[in-house]
């Protein structure tokens, strides 16, 4: 678990669906909005996101469910379409109501495609790091939920020993802290599944041809998780370009800040 | 007290070099390299023969229960084994305990009330229903169902298939895994309102309330013995008192892997080795695969971190293969011995979880199928005995056993 270590970080509490769906927004930074989707452990404030900050407010959800004291967020919630509407509604509960950027990792990179494919209006700029949710029989997808930490930090992480893999992945070492970080992690993986189990395909593909956002498909040349071969088949289905990055696997925007953070930052300014 | 067999019908042969070779025991082994359809036919055979056995020497009742895609216990439909031992036990007063079929996975689970009403009508209303929501394993992996929706797919099916059983009218159904204009279930059980239902479990907590708050009974399926499930029991028993229903032993039931011999040292040398391939190879599973993110609800979820009961059976379940025979016997995981022992530890053993149902699995991986008959004649001469009046001085009903065999058995 990680913190802002620049920005002071402050925390919305939204209702949207009628009243069903409680949820937090993470909001920190200053400049045009860009919303962050995050993938199926949970919302983690990174660098990552701190470098966002910089030049933006950033905008980042809680998945439904996966708010801290909020677990049966998720059960009003049927399935895609409907996360997506919620989604819609939340952004419009923190004010981003004009036409915005939005970067989704992984899992979030499959909920931001569905954002974008249903409003894209709502989708100025689309930045999809490692995105789940095309498939092709065949390719390498590794399920992180049938993984052991160790196994999990080697298929995420060019270099799952190295000091970024190591503070992504570091523990609370008093137990107590532990089991809640365990139970918050499982659980989020919990109510991600929801949207995407067994198979990360619930047609994306035959909406995609919906989004009108200019698009960046980043992706780290050794994804163990989900086969880098997808980075094109998101870029073209979408009129965008594919970067796949050397020494990065499954969290390219840690491993190669680096280069994403400009990257990224330049073609939201673009 | 009601004793029953229970059978996984495990692959009794897998190769020495199992657990290196292989992965897992569940969801991925491959069938060619490790069996063929007539060996599978054999074990099947052995295993309806052994529960026939059991039931033919004593036992009150015979089950078996659903497991997919594994060498563990590979019974995909526990019905098709449950109407053979049905019929061919018809002149029996032996309950025919289905432990049973997957509530979540059956799709759509009408399937289930129907199945379950053919075995009432053929074994003449012997029919304890068993409903399990399913190993991790079994229903997200090998069927596909997002672990998170587990739980609620298994409460709709349950609405469903008692209001399918009861209601004297057709009615729709709309669920929201499941949607049905007209539910006008054919057959419909004997047993009125129906059959006596059982909740299994592994000690997750909302499965132990469910059972409860319904006034079903709870069937524990450790495989941790009872010195560990005893902290699951006692939750469960501190929970009908909350919920101010009575302290009926049968409420309970509690699974125990039970070897019986000659001596306890005939014992040892005789199931040593199959206690040792059954935790060896037959549990062979991953460790997170026994409870992916989102099985559990988050309420159990955070019950079994915050008490530490989750990282205990971790650590129990990684220890196995450094347990010895004694280990196994010492921590009551497996009883084991001769008749006096067994006996003593058994009796012992459902007093203090206060359990009036108890199941058995007699069979224990690799064990052939003579060996397992002997351990089967032992127990239902010199041990059953000594169980069947447990709780006879306490005076109980036992509500969840079908009221036509409620009786003791003659032995």
């Amino acid at each position: 678990m990680q913190h802002s270590q620049v920005h002071s970080v402050e925390t919305r509490n939204v209702e949207v669906w009628g009243g069903d769906v409680r949820t937090q927004v993470l909001v920190a930074g200053d400049g045009p909005p860009v919303v962050f989707l995050h993938p199926v452990l949970g919302l983690q404030w990174d660098p990552f996101l701190d470098l966002l900050a910089q030049s933006h407010t950033v905008y980042a959800p809680y998945l439904p469910g996966t708010a801290p004291g909020e677990p049966d967020a998720h059960k009003s919630i049927t399935d895609n379409y409907e996360l997506t509407l919620v989604y819609d509604e939340i952004l419009d509960a923190v004010g981003v109501d004009e036409s915005a950027a939005v970067i989704g990792h992984s899992f979030g990179g499959m909920v931001a495609c569905d954002l974008a494919a249903t409003f894209p209006a709502r989708v100025s700029k689309l930045v999809l790091l490692c995105p789940i949710g095309l498939w092709t029989d065949g390719r390498a997808f590794n399920n992180p939920y049938l993984l052991e930490l160790p196994e999990l930090a080697v298929a995420a992480f060019a270099d799952p020993t190295g000091p970024v893999a190591q503070a992504a992945l570091a523990m609370p070492t008093d137990p107590e802290a532990m089991g809640e970080v365990l139970i918050a992690l499982q659980w989020a993986m919990g109510v991600a599944g929801k949207y995407w189990w067994p198979i990360p395909d619930r047609g994306l593909d035959r909406r995609i041809h919906r989004i009108t956002a200019d698009t960046l498909v980043i992706w780290g040349e050794k994804d163990g998780i989900i086969s880098p071969d997808y980075a094109q088949d998101f870029a073209r289905l979408t009129g965008g370009r594919a970067e796949v990055l050397s020494g990065a696997a499954h969290v390219p925007q840690l491993e190669r800040l680096d280069v994403v953070g400009p990257m990224v930052t330049e073609f939201l300014q673009g | 007290m009601k004793v029953s067999m229970v059978h996984l019908m495990p692959h009794r042969e897998l190769p020495e070099d199992f657990t290196t070779r292989y992965k897992s025991v569940w969801v991925t082994p491959p069938w060619h390299e490790l069996i063929d359809g007539e060996q599978a036919g054999r074990y099947y055979n052995q295993s309806i023969d052994e529960l026939l056995h059991a039931a033919e020497s004593g036992y009150d009742g015979i089950g078996v229960n659903e497991h997919h895609q594994n060498a563990y216990g590979f019974m995909p439909n526990p019905n098709l084994m449950g109407t053979a031992l049905a019929r061919l036990t018809n002149h029996l007063d032996v309950g025919i305990l289905q432990i049973g079929s997957t509530l979540p996975s059956t799709q759509p689970a009408i399937r289930i009330a129907e199945e379950y009403a053919m075995l009432d009508c053929i074994s003449g209303g012997r029919l304890i229903a068993g409903m399990p929501a399913g190993t991790s394993m079994d229903a997200n992996q090998c069927m596909g169902i997002p672990p998170i929706e587990q739980r609620e797919r298994y409460y709709e099916a349950y609405e469903l298939i008692m209001k399918a059983w009861q209601s004297r009218e057709p009615f729709a159904f709309n669920g929201r895994y499941t949607q049905l204009p007209s539910v006008n279930v054919w057959p419909r059980p004997i047993q009125d309102p129906h059959p006596p239902v059982w909740i299994p479990g592994l000690g997750s907590l909302s499965t132990w309330k469910f059972a409860a708050k319904h006034n079903h009974n709870y069937a524990m399926l450790s495989f941790f013995g009872s010195q560990m499930g005893k902290k699951v029991m006692d939750g469960f028993w501190s929970f009908v008192d909350e919920e101010g229903l009575d302290r009926n032993p049968y409420r309970a039931s509690f699974a125990q892997m039970v070897c019986v011999a000659d001596t306890d040292a005939q014992a040892e040398k005789l199931f040593k080795e199959h206690i040792r391939y059954f935790f060896d190879k037959c549990m062979h599973v991953p460790l997170p695969w026994w409870g992916l993110p989102g099985h559990l609800d988050h309420a159990s979820l955070a019950n079994g971190i915050r008490s530490g009961s989750a990282i205990r059976q971790m650590e129990i379940m990684a220890n196995f293969k450094n347990f010895s025979y004694k280990d196994f016997v010492d921590k009551d995981i497996v009883i084991a011995g001769s008749p006096a022992t067994v006996a003593d530890k058994l009796v012992g053993a459902v007093k203090d979880l206060r359990v009036g149902n108890l199941m058995t699995l007699q069979h224990i991986g690799s064990m052939p199928h003579e060996l397992t008959k002997e351990s089967i004649s032992l127990f239902c001469q010199d041990v059953l005995p000594k169980l069947r009046d447990v709780w006879d001085d306490e005076g109980w009903v036992n509500h969840w056993w079908p009221v036509k065999i409620r009786a003791t058995r003659a032995v």
